[in-house]
């Protein structure tokens, strides 16, 4: 424990691996690529070298098979973290996760749980388009029995990728391509996390905003923006956790402020930023000064055409305005506020293809 | 040169051409999305191509360019998809990835591992049901043989005798990752997928007249009603996975398999072929070369003047 570093989002999940591994000799880390030169971008460099091919491998394009083994394997005595370097190659092995992992120690009656690690990564940008960067972290909240995290920072990333592989529930860990590149201070040795807790990371008084994942650094530099040049004291909660949800800390906050943005990365219909919503009218309602604002992907397929994704995602100019919106202020054009360069990587680091 | 050489010849020039000018100007930054590249695999695109109609259905992987063009879909559809433009063969909603010309048969290319795999043998079940005399080929590699996916569609089309041909193009690597630390050593493809009830064999992917002798003969047995065919292709991918770049530095593949390959290059060695035979000149193949390049010059012209979709088309096909 004790000393932080800065370090590199992706270092961070290839330091909690590392440690995950030494901590218990039971845990294994498989799926496509997690020995290749390039590692799941960089997260799982080194850790055959260091730990033998019997507990880091490679394994066939079978996602859903693979995901069944990772279940017996749990089962068995082991705790699996399978890598998969896009959600949506991980669809594949929805029966698997849904009709096996999430409710084996339900539907036997408990004392049967199925401690698995899912890592999948959210694809952006460069053209990802309709296969490469669905975000559908809801279908995965819609389940009891899984709980899903998503990160936002390199620090949470460890933490919570820790207390994800000794979590003895299957647990779906969604990494954002865009943050895999984001540093941050971060706690060396076994420092383990709490899954379900939502952080607030900024206090305030006049409006609630609920994000996750990529979104949060967005909405920091809209929300310092708008406390220094608008007097407008946001609080933004990180959920971390999208299931379970950490209502408490939604609920106070909301009922201190009066007001909600949520903000989601994935389409508007039936996503977490909606039943966040949904809960918020339904327990806060008498709290409620303003409507209850929503910022999400649009109901249609991500195009790849680099010109259809110009206005496809928000950013911290939309998330200032919609601020403004529930403060009642007139809203301004906060353009300024959007990052440089192409709209559609994250940084000069990034120049596709994947 | 007789009528098919001439064919085979133009179309492994034309994908090599084509794939390699989207390498070289890649770097613009103006193609802005993942393109897996088919360079070294030509000649199993070519063959199989020139053995199929307008009206069979055909559906591919990611790695889709050379398929697509080998069944002569629209190179500038194609490169214009490449680039976002509205003029796109899939108006820019699907990239490098997903190509369709419906106009020579080309169904459909999708990007998730073995995902065309069933809706080819389900092209094949309507064919069979309409009672036309057409097939469906199935482009797949190595790895998406491993994909579940797989195993039910080739049942499926083994127990109904759909006509269904299957083209497997084993070059051997999954990305990165060799065939041995997916599949059984001792196993070869063919001979597994022969277990399974449907005719299967393998071949040299390198030689494009092999290629097209046994295909067309596997194409004849489809339509006589003996069921679908899997035909196994050794070949050899030259660039890196995804993007225009050589990646040989990386050493995943040992470099004596590099250089071996490169060293059967299916265009060189059937250029060579011919005109050992005197059935083509120095000359007339640099001719060819050289109306090949002002064809994809063109195709980038139309590209880069292309508008790009507006937001109005953003909504535009979620619905049929
Ligand atoms: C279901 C799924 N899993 C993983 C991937 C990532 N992926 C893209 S291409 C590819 C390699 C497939 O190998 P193969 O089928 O042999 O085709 P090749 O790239 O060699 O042409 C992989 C694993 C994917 N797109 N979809």
């Amino acid at each position: 424990m004790g000393n932080s570093r800065t370090m590199k989002f992706t270092n961070a999940i290839n330091e909690a691996l590392s440690i995950a591994m030494e901590a218990d000799p039971g845990v294994i880390v498989y799926g496509l690529g997690t020995p290749d030169p390039k590692g799941i971008f960089g997260t799982t460099l080194g850790l055959q070298e260091r730990f033998g091919p019997d507990r880091v491998f490679d394994m066939p394009t079978a996602e859903n098979a693979l995901t069944g083994v990772a279940i017996g394997a749990a089962l068995g005595g082991l705790r699996p973290v399978m890598s998969h370097q896009r959600l949506d190659f991980f669809l594949l092995a929805m029966d698997q996760l849904v009709n096996n992992a999430a409710k084996w120690n339900y539907m036997f009656g408990g004392n049967n749980p199925v401690p698995i690690t899912i890592r999948l990564i959210i694809g952006r940008g460069w053209g990802q388009g309709p296969t490469h960067s669905q975000s559908l972290q809801s279908w995965f909240a819609h389940i009891p029995g899984l709980k899903v995290v998503c990160p936002s920072s390199a620090k949470d990333a460890k933490e919570l990728l820790l207390a994800s592989i000794f979590d003895p529930n299957p647990v779906v860990f969604l990494e954002h391509r865009w943050l895999h590149n984001s540093v941050s201070d971060v706690p060396a040795g076994d420092v383990r996390g709490v899954l379900g807790k939502a952080h607030k990371l900024t206090e305030g008084d006049d409006v609630t905003v609920i994000g996750y994942s990529v979104l949060i650094p967005e909405a920091l530099r809209a929300i310092n923006y708008l406390k220094e040049n608008h007097n407008i004291n946001a609080e933004l909660i990180d959920l971390k956790t999208i299931s379970p949800l950490d209502w408490d800390t939604i609920f106070t906050s909301v009922k201190k402020t009066g007001r909600i943005l949520a903000m989601d990365t994935s389409h508007e219909q039936c996503s977490v930023a909606s039943e966040v919503i949904s809960r918020v009218s339904r327990d806060c309602w008498s709290s409620l000064k303003a409507a209850p604002q929503l910022l999400a992907l649009p109901n249609c397929p991500t195009p790849t055409s680099h010109e259809l994704t110009k206005d496809y995602y928000f950013d911290a100019s939309d998330i200032a305005k919609s601020i403004m919106q529930l403060m009642k202020h007139q809203t301004k054009d906060f353009a300024h506020l959007k990052s440089p360069g192409a709209h559609d990587v994250p940084g000069t680091w990034f120049n596709g293809p994947f | 040169m007789n009528t098919l050489q001439k064919k085979l010849l133009y179309s492994m020039k034309k994908i090599r051409q084509v794939e390699l000018a989207i390498a070289a100007k890649y770097s613009e930054q103006q193609m802005r999305c993942p393109v897996h590249l088919s360079i070294g695999q030509e000649a199993v695109a070519a063959a199989v191509g020139a053995c199929l109609e307008k009206t069979d259905s055909i559906v591919s992987g990611h790695r889709a360019h050379a398929h697509y063009l080998g069944v002569n879909g629209s190179l500038k559809g194609m490169i214009a998809e490449i680039y976002g433009k509205v003029t796109g063969c899939s108006k820019g909603k699907g990239g490098s990835m997903h190509l369709i010309d419906k106009s020579v048969g080309f169904m459909g290319s999708t990007a998730i591992v073995g995902g065309t795999i069933p809706v080819g043998v389900g092209f094949g079940l309507a064919i069979k049901k309409l009672k036309q005399q057409h097939v469906a080929c199935v482009f797949l590699g190595d790895g998406a043989i491993e994909e579940g996916a797989f195993y039910e569609s080739a049942n499926f089309a083994a127990l109904h005798k759909l006509p269904v041909l299957f083209i497997c193009e084993n070059n051997e690597f999954s990305v990165y990752s060799p065939l041995e630390v997916r599949q059984p050593k001792q196993r070869l493809i063919s001979e597994m997928v022969a277990g399974m009830g449907i005719e299967s064999a393998q071949y040299d992917g390198n030689d494009v007249e092999l290629i097209h002798q046994v295909t067309t003969a596997a194409v004849q047995k489809i339509k006589a009603g003996q069921g679908p065919q899997f035909l196994e292709f050794a070949t050899w991918r030259w660039l890196e996975h995804c993007g225009p770049n050589e990646d040989d530095d990386l050493d995943y593949r040992c470099q004596k398999s590099n250089s071996k390959w490169r060293d059967r290059d299916p265009v060189q060695i059937f250029e060579k072929k011919l005109m050992d035979q005197k059935l083509v000149s120095e000359s007339e193949i640099k001719d060819l070369h050289n109306s090949i390049d002002i064809e994809i010059k063109a195709a980038f012209e139309f590209a880069l003047t292309s508008a790009f979709p507006t937001q109005e088309d953003l909504f535009e096909g979620i619905y049929g």
